[in-house]
């Protein structure tokens, strides 16, 4: 029984794991052949950000089962503190891989570090509390850095929450990060390649810390607070532990995210709460705990809104019914019992075709 | 029970995959022998349409991009209908050196993200030369793309200076962030219209900050001071009571909005509100404040703007472009519209300046095109003699405006 189990897992994570390999190479081959539109090539980045955070959202929400509505907030430090690093390193580390990988591992550390310390307060709530205290921790992140000037000249740096004016620099001194402008000229290191390395790395990391003896503790936690605490398990250690890894992801995603794009600014649209909540509905379509189903979540419903750019007006419209309905379809237990009725024939059909 | 499950998840996967071959493979068709289906279709999509070409020779390809949903909405819409008339004008007139304009429109939601990917539809389109951004966020994002490929990109509204910078492509329509604050703090000093001024900016956009920061420096050269410079965000734009007891307190006379016009009519509310009558000075973005529902206009007596497009102005030009504006769209036109108008008119001065065709490549236009704008001289609506440096910015004359009997009249 137990041999079963460990093989069913890791048929399981052969699965996810082949889905992305497979998208990858389909990708690549098509774009090497010249199949692929601008629109696509350009959506592959994102689609890696979008799959990555998804993932590292499941991580808090269906792992360990608490509700994260700030999820935005970590992508924005990971986002800022690797475009930050890579600004200022520009000219001095030329070599663009090596720089973007310290970007990289500079915004995993610095969102690392944010999860870790909004969690300490924050994880004590439960339910509804922490859903909201969450929500206001990812808001205050992207105020500070809306208000956050920093410069660089001869002299060092230079930080001010006023304006760039205050920041008192030489002449030849350069502005970094100016307020709600944010940051302009961050080099386009971010490309296909890299986001789907970075998205199996992060399921390597997840998919395992959840088949590990913490990922146990962790969900023990979830399905059972008191029992959990009543065998000796230190909750706020383990619920720190998935909240910050979750966090750290984010920020991987937000570098990434960062590096695609020239300028980078924190507005509402792209790190404010309906940042989060969108990476939560991916997650939920999904399935919460299911992490490949927030992979296939995360890419359709960030195709959606692009591929339905032919209806125009009526694309923000239809790209919300057409989410109404696919909840519905996946989840609605009365559409579950139709599907299954009407689904059985076929899927013993195709059982039988497989074997 | 799992083996269904399995299977699902499975069909998932195979759905998931043939999304994206079914995505590729569309686009791919597109790119062949179904452009001239794709550009019917849009044809029917852009408001209003663009008329099909009816000579068999080649057609010059001009995209836009703006935010026609969400917040920004009002501007996107207002270059989308711009552009759009002034393309429908163009073509009716036998178009470019006798080429008809193909005019195609995407939404980009404010979003740098989505701006990126409505410029990578319209490449698919086979676009030749890009009318926008019309936000300056975006425009940035758009322009480290339009600069990689070498399109020529010419923004109607995206006031950054960052848009310029290192990007050889891209010209601009209107004035520069630094060129309106720098401009209405040279008025004020010179014309000595105060000695005490406050500030209320949006610190969270792009425009109004920029213009404050070389107001701000520019101020400290002219013979008046900044007594109280108080910022808000976009999070909180309702209430400001706060930012004008300060600029009370602080004694000053006149109060400089560097702000869109949505947010200066509630000030200007409050503030009489408060019993508080400084003088007010604007830039571009208080254009259309005598628009606004439910808003007494005679609050704006005598609120001064540096602005280059006044839909009530009484020149040729300005009135039958606002009436066809109207008989189009049923709606009057504000700068961003007038802005949008001239862009396309202006790509059409450079055009058939250089001489490029249709049947060109992308880059070389663009390099026709980049020649050509340094040369060329525009009368538009929003300015005379309107010309370019090859860093691509614009010089016109700005003109101050003062609201007086609810209308602007021009100060002389």
């Amino acid at each position: 029984m137990k041999n079963f189990k460990i093989s069913k897992n890791m048929k399981d994570n052969v699965i996810t794991y082949g889905i992305v390999i497979a998208a990858y190479v389909i990708m690549q081959i098509l774009v090497s052949t010249g199949h692929v539109s601008s629109l696509m090539q350009g959506l592959l980045v994102p689609l890696c950000v979008y799959v990555i955070l998804a993932v590292s959202l499941n991580l808090t929400v269906g792992i360990l089962g608490e509700l994260s509505l700030g999820h935005a907030g970590f992508m924005c430090v990971g986002a800022f503190a690797g475009a930050f690093f890579s600004k200022c390193m520009k000219n001095v580390i030329t070599f663009g891989l090596i720089r973007f990988v310290l970007a990289i591992l500079i915004g995993a550390v610095a969102a690392g570090i944010i999860g870790f310390l909004i969690g300490m307060p924050v994880l004590r709530l439960r339910g509804d509390y922490l859903a909201i205290v969450t929500l206001a921790f990812g808001e205050i992140i992207k105020s500070i850095i809306n208000v956050l000037y920093i410069g660089k000249d001869s002299r060092g740096l230079h930080f001010s929450t006023k304006d760039s004016l205050s920041l008192g620099l030489e002449p030849e001194g350069d502005v970094i990060i100016n307020g709600a402008q944010g940051i302009t000229g961050t080099p386009k290191d971010s490309t296909f390649t890299i986001g789907i390395i970075l998205i199996i790395l992060t399921l390597i990391i997840v998919l395992n810390l959840i088949h590990s003896r913490d990922g146990r503790a962790i969900m023990s936690i979830r399905d059972n607070l008191i029992a959990a605490e009543s065998i000796g398990i230190n909750i706020t250690k383990y619920k720190l532990m998935a909240f910050s890894i979750s966090a750290a992801l984010a920020g991987v995603a937000g570098v990434l995210y960062s590096h695609n794009l020239n300028s980078l600014m924190a507005t509402p649209k792209n790190f404010g709460y309906n940042m989060s909540i969108m990476i939560l509905v991916f997650v939920v379509l999904g399935g919460i705990g299911n992490i490949r189903g927030s992979i296939i979540s995360a890419v359709v419903l960030t195709l959606l809104p692009e591929l339905l750019r032919g209806l125009s007006n009526y694309r923000m419209l239809i790209y919300s019914v057409v989410l109404i309905v696919m909840m519905l379809f996946n989840w609605s237990p009365k559409l579950i019992d139709l599907r299954k009725r009407y689904s059985l024939k076929r899927l013993l059909k195709k059982n039988r075709e497989v074997q | 029970m799992k083996k269904f499950k399995k299977a699902v998840s499975l069909l998932a996967a195979a759905a998931m995959t043939a999304t994206m071959l079914s995505a590729c493979g569309g686009s791919d068709a597109n790119q062949g022998a179904d452009t001239q289906e794709a550009a019917g279709a849009e044809t029917t999509e852009s408001a209003g349409g663009t008329e099909t070409s009816e000579s068999t020779g080649a057609s010059f390809k001009i995209g836009a991009i703006g935010p026609s949903t969400g917040g920004a909405a009002v501007y996107g819409i207002a270059v989308q209908n711009g552009a759009d008339l002034a393309v429908k004008e163009i073509n009716a007139a036998g178009g470019i050196n006798g080429h008809q304009i193909e005019y195609n429109f995407q939404d980009d939601e404010c979003d740098n993200e989505k701006s990126v990917n409505a410029y990578n539809t319209l490449k698919d389109w086979g676009m030749q030369m890009l009318v926008g951004t019309t936000t300056s966020g975006c425009c940035i994002a758009v322009a480290a793309e339009s600069a990689n490929d070498n399109l020529f990109q010419l923004t109607p509204s995206g006031s950054s200076v960052d848009i310029l910078k290192d990007n050889d492509n891209v010209f601009q329509v209107c004035f520069t962030d630094p060129n309106q604050g720098v401009g209405a703090a040279q008025y004020i000093g010179t014309n000595a219209v105060a000695e005490k001024v406050a500030v209320i900016y949006d610190s969270s956009d792009v425009y109004s900050s920029g213009i404050y920061e070389k107001f701000a420096q520019e101020a400290a050269n002219q013979p008046f001071e900044i007594v109280s410079a108080e910022a808000f965000t976009a999070d909180n734009k309702t209430d400001f009571s706060v930012q004008l007891q300060k600029a009370k307190d602080a004694g000053a006379e006149l109060i400089f909005l560097p702000i869109y016009y949505t947010e200066a009519s509630l000030i200007l509310t409050q503030a009489n509100g408060m019993g508080y009558a400084p003088k007010f000075f604007g830039c571009d973005g208080l254009d259309g404040i005598l628009n606004v529902k439910n808003f007494d206009t005679a609050l704006a007596e005598g609120v001064m703007l540096l602005t280059p497009f006044a839909a009530d102005a009484e020149d040729e030009a300005t009135k039958s472009f606002v009436s066809a504006y109207q008989e189009a769209y049923g709606d009057t036109p504000n700068q961003f519209a007038a802005d949008a108008y001239d862009a396309v008119y202006i790509l059409k001065a450079a055009l058939e300046k250089s001489g490029a065709a249709p049947d060109e490549s992308v880059s070389d236009i663009c390099e026709k095109l980049k020649g050509a704008m340094v040369e060329i001289t525009v009368d538009g609506l929003t300015g005379e003699a309107m010309s370019w440096d090859s860093d691509g910015a614009v010089n016109k004359a700005p003109k101050a405006m003062e609201i007086v009997n609810g209308n602007y009249s021009l100060i002389q």
